[in-house]
């Protein structure tokens, strides 16, 4: 095997050829994206204990969110997600520009989808919305109200903090992006963050309902 | 087991890979898919009102996985794995909401 033509992050000397290399990364991705799954499931299950519980509360609390900024930012997450999948394709296809640029675009959206969110928790301090002392709530049943600001805060915070972990990994990529690290025959790592970013993106596609839009009818 | 320089040189040097427009597609499927949620959540379905923003949602990750994770394009090791992992989340939610369904049935304060 000619093993100086390509450097030793190229083909792995473990591996026995290059599939077997990238089958290995995904399937290691995929074991750490399901302790995710379950990490983040055991909050879903709180909140869909509390709130068949509660359902009076967790709809008078949902109602206060802003559904405007949610969908927006619903939006925004759909359309990094996208640009992700471009970057990694950029990489199958070997044009580091593509992944460069798309990349960067990632992490713009990322930022944008942030910043919203910074907006959407300063109004809830101003409301008192917060759960602590100084928690207010003008609807029925405040206390179990709450208990839905609780998840609100503990889902929409890890969400968002994975959003960080994201976003400072993607500014890391952006000059080995342009320096061509990434080739068709190994992408690995640039596909293996494109299925965190994308696992970011599927938490909040579950998230946007449960909070933003129980019982929006009455 | 494959030599490496037979393997190395054949299909690897030319990942499948998907064309734009299916990622286009896919895109435009997620946010048409978005404001459905958005709208149905409107209109007064009941308890259906649930099972419907659910299904949206489960139908917009399905494609997302499918297609921006590539999982259309794995072998089935992967499958397999989210599988595994979607049944433990499975297992979570029926025992916890089993135990707090049941509750009252003994007739006990307090349980």
């Amino acid at each position: 095997m000619s093993s100086e033509s390509h450097g030793p992050s190229d083909l792995a000397h473990h591996f026995d050829s290059y599939e077997q290399q990238k089958e290995s990364a995904t399937l290691g991705m995929w074991t750490f994206l399901v302790t995710e799954i379950l990490f983040f499931g055991g909050l879903f299950a709180a909140y869909s204990l509390y709130r068949s519980l509660y359902p009076e509360a967790f709809r008078a609390a949902s109602h206060s969110l802003d559904i405007r900024l949610g969908a927006f930012n619903t939006a925004v997450l759909i359309g990094s997600s996208l640009t992700m999948a471009l970057a990694v394709r950029g990489g199958q296809t070997g044009k580091p520009k593509t992944t460069f640029a798309m990349l960067l675009g990632t992490l713009l959206l990322g930022s944008t989808f942030l910043a919203v969110k910074a907006v959407e928790y300063a109004d809830k301090f101003t409301h008192h919305h917060v759960p602590g002392p100084s928690f207010h709530f003008e609807g029925p049943d405040a206390p179990h109200a709450q208990l839905f600001f609780s998840l609100y805060f503990g889902m929409t915070g890890l969400h968002a903090l994975h959003m960080v972990i994201g976003a400072a990994i993607l500014a890391f990529m952006l000059r080995p992006a342009l320096r061509g690290a990434w080739t068709p025959r190994n992408h690995n790592f640039l596909e293996g963050f494109g299925l965190y970013w994308h696992f970011v993106d599927l938490v909040w596609i579950f998230l946007f309902p449960l909070l933003y839009l129980i019982g929006r009818h009455h | 087991m494959a030599h490496p320089e037979t393997s190395a040189s054949s299909s690897a040097h030319a990942p499948h890979v998907m064309p734009l427009s299916t990622y286009f597609l896919v895109f435009a499927a997620l946010m048409v898919g978005t404001a459905a949620t958005v709208g149905a959540a409107y209109v007064d379905l009941g308890w259906a009102n649930n099972a419907v923003a659910l299904a949206i949602a489960i139908a917009k990750a399905t494609l997302v996985v499918l297609y921006f994770m590539h999982v259309k394009e794995n072998t089935r090791l992967i499958p397999a794995v989210i599988f595994s992992g979607l049944f433990m989340l499975l297992i979570l939610f029926v025992n916890l909401l089993a135990d707090y369904g049941t509750r009252g049935w003994l007739g006990v304060e307090g349980r």
